[in-house]
């Protein structure tokens, strides 16, 4: 099982390590609901160097990320990052990411557990192309600080950029804790303001230890990937293995601003399929709340007059909502915000009611 | 912030355990079940305020030996509760769903989750707690 850089802090911080995507990452370091209350009320800090990040150059990478990719890579203006999946011709998503286009490459974050199967992908597809696919996971790490706390504390180590200026899905490249060229972005899978920065591997303890001691006077503390899954469900952010798998496309997930059909893009890898869904789609991701005693789970039936009609995909308890939180499939036709229905939980049924995604944002507003 | 549990006891003696983590406590003709520190552990590391439910039976409901008889949920995770021995659930312990941090402040008396009336009188073959603090050391090799 793979380390990050940051993985002793963790354990001197006393967080409960666990297996995710093949690193060992702290799932929390305290209650996990206080942990999601933290990062909305304050400010939390985040080891996210599971992630995959994938530089590719070569004069060809824009026309071929165009093709692998499902966004209008050509058409994302300089500084700006966008959403995309890498979609198999049967539209189905092998993976989800964010491209951010440079000078002279395009960066890629992938998701950890997808990241070998996302550079096989590129690789299987990139002959015929002038690129070079460096996967760039080792050697630069990647650290997020979210919450309303977030710009006034990272401010505090930067030089270079004006963070005020900064953009949502915007990026930079500034010095932080002196050291130069390290990239910074407004990301982030919590709905709050946020920052994301990659900095190189063996400097990261360092930029971590600065991060907590600059964050200290603002209520910041390291956050586990539990919480981070619970504050990305109430922004109604897609996880893949949820929202999106093998079996679930971009197009029923609500996901169609990370999907272009601009004739422009030319042909690319799923665009037919997705079209296709795209004109007929039969179903739909909505969101779901239950005052009852259990959280929606994935698998869990959504049942409306006393038959199943879908299926959730995600679920939690939301303290930031007070309530229990989910996704779920259903018939076009069904899941208006309000209308009611019962999930199954093992063969009881409990009282919820269908409503608009997300349950929460501030980027939004 | 955290609560980590200080270091931990002994597991009591007095009663016997499963692979899944249950314990079956022998009281007067009947037997109470609970769940060990390590199984709550598992799902709140400590973090009591992580357990948000726990499904237990009715009174009456007949048990076969390793059969669901709840279920308890934390924030992240859902884990079925395995009857240790075949009877019948006689009570529930009520107190247990409006304090679920029983379960990690006591997990041995105040925390047992069901009394069941065994149908027979020889329990059947589970471990020891010595065999069960065994069964937890090779489990982390």
């Amino acid at each position: 099982m793979k380390h990050t850089p940051l993985h002793d802090r963790h354990v001197r911080h006393g967080a409960r390590l666990v297996e995710f995507g093949g690193w060992q990452m702290p799932v929390q370091y305290g209650p996990i609901l206080e942990e999601v209350t933290r990062v909305r009320t304050r400010a939390g800090l985040f080891d996210l160097s599971h992630m995959g990040r994938v530089r590719v150059t070569g004069k060809d990478r824009v026309a071929f990320l165009d093709l692998v990719a499902t966004n209008h890579v050509a058409r994302i203006p300089v500084g700006a990052i966008r959403y995309a999946l890498f979609c198999r011709a049967d539209g189905m998503p092998i993976d989800d990411l964010l491209v951010y286009p440079g000078a002279d490459e395009v960066f890629l974050v992938v998701n950890a557990s997808n990241t070998a199967a996302d550079l096989e992908w590129m690789r299987e597809h990139a002959r015929g192309f002038d690129v070079a696919i460096h996967d760039q996971t080792d050697e630069l790490a990647m650290v997020a600080v979210q919450g309303q706390e977030s710009r006034a504390i990272v401010e505090k180590l930067v030089r270079g950029i004006d963070l005020s200026k900064l953009g949502y899905y915007k990026f930079a490249f500034g010095e932080v804790c002196g050291i130069p060229g390290v990239r910074i972005s407004r990301t982030g899978y919590t709905g709050e303001l946020g920052y994301e920065l990659y900095v190189p591997a063996p400097e990261v303890g360092r930029v971590w230890d600065e991060l907590c001691a600059a964050g200290e006077a603002h209520g910041m503390t390291p956050i586990g990937l539990g919480a981070r899954d619970t504050l990305r469900l109430e922004a109604g952010m897609p996880l893949y293995g949820h929202e999106i798998d093998a079996t679930h496309d971009p197009i029923q997930a609500g996901l169609e601003f990370g999907v272009s059909f601009a004739p422009e893009k030319g042909e690319w890898i799923g665009r037919a399929a997705l079209a296709a869904i795209r004109a007929q789609p039969v179903r739909r991701l909505v969101g779901l709340k239950t005052d009852g005693p259990r959280a929606p789970r994935q698998g869990y039936a959504v049942v409306v007059g006393g038959e199943q009609v879908g299926a959730v995909v995600s679920g939690s308890p939301s303290p930031t909502l007070g309530t229990n939180i989910g996704t779920a499939y259903v018939p076009l036709a069904l899941g208006e915000p309000g209308a009611a229905c019962e999930i199954d939980v093992k063969g009881k049924r409990q009282a919820a009611a269908f409503c608009a995604l997300p349950f929460f944002s501030r980027t939004r507003k | 912030m955290s609560q980590k549990s200080s270091a931990r006891s002994a597991r009591p003696d007095d009663r016997r355990y499963t692979e899944s983590h249950e314990w079956v406590k022998p009281d007067g003709d009947t037997v109470l079940v609970g769940i060990t520190d390590f199984a709550i552990n598992e799902l709140c590391n400590g973090n009591e305020g992580d357990l948000v439910y726990c499904d237990l039976p009715e009174a009456g409901r007949a048990l076969d030996q390793g059969e669901t008889f709840g279920e308890i949920e934390s924030v992240k995770a859902v884990s079925d509760l395995y009857a240790p021995v075949a009877g019948e659930v006689v009570e529930t312990n009520a107190a247990i769903e409006d304090h679920l941090e029983i379960l990690s402040k006591d997990p041995w008396n105040q925390g047992w989750l069901v009394r069941i009336r065994p149908n027979s009188k020889d329990l059947p073959k589970l471990m020891d707690a010595a065999s069960y603090e065994q069964f937890l050391a090779e489990k982390k090799h």
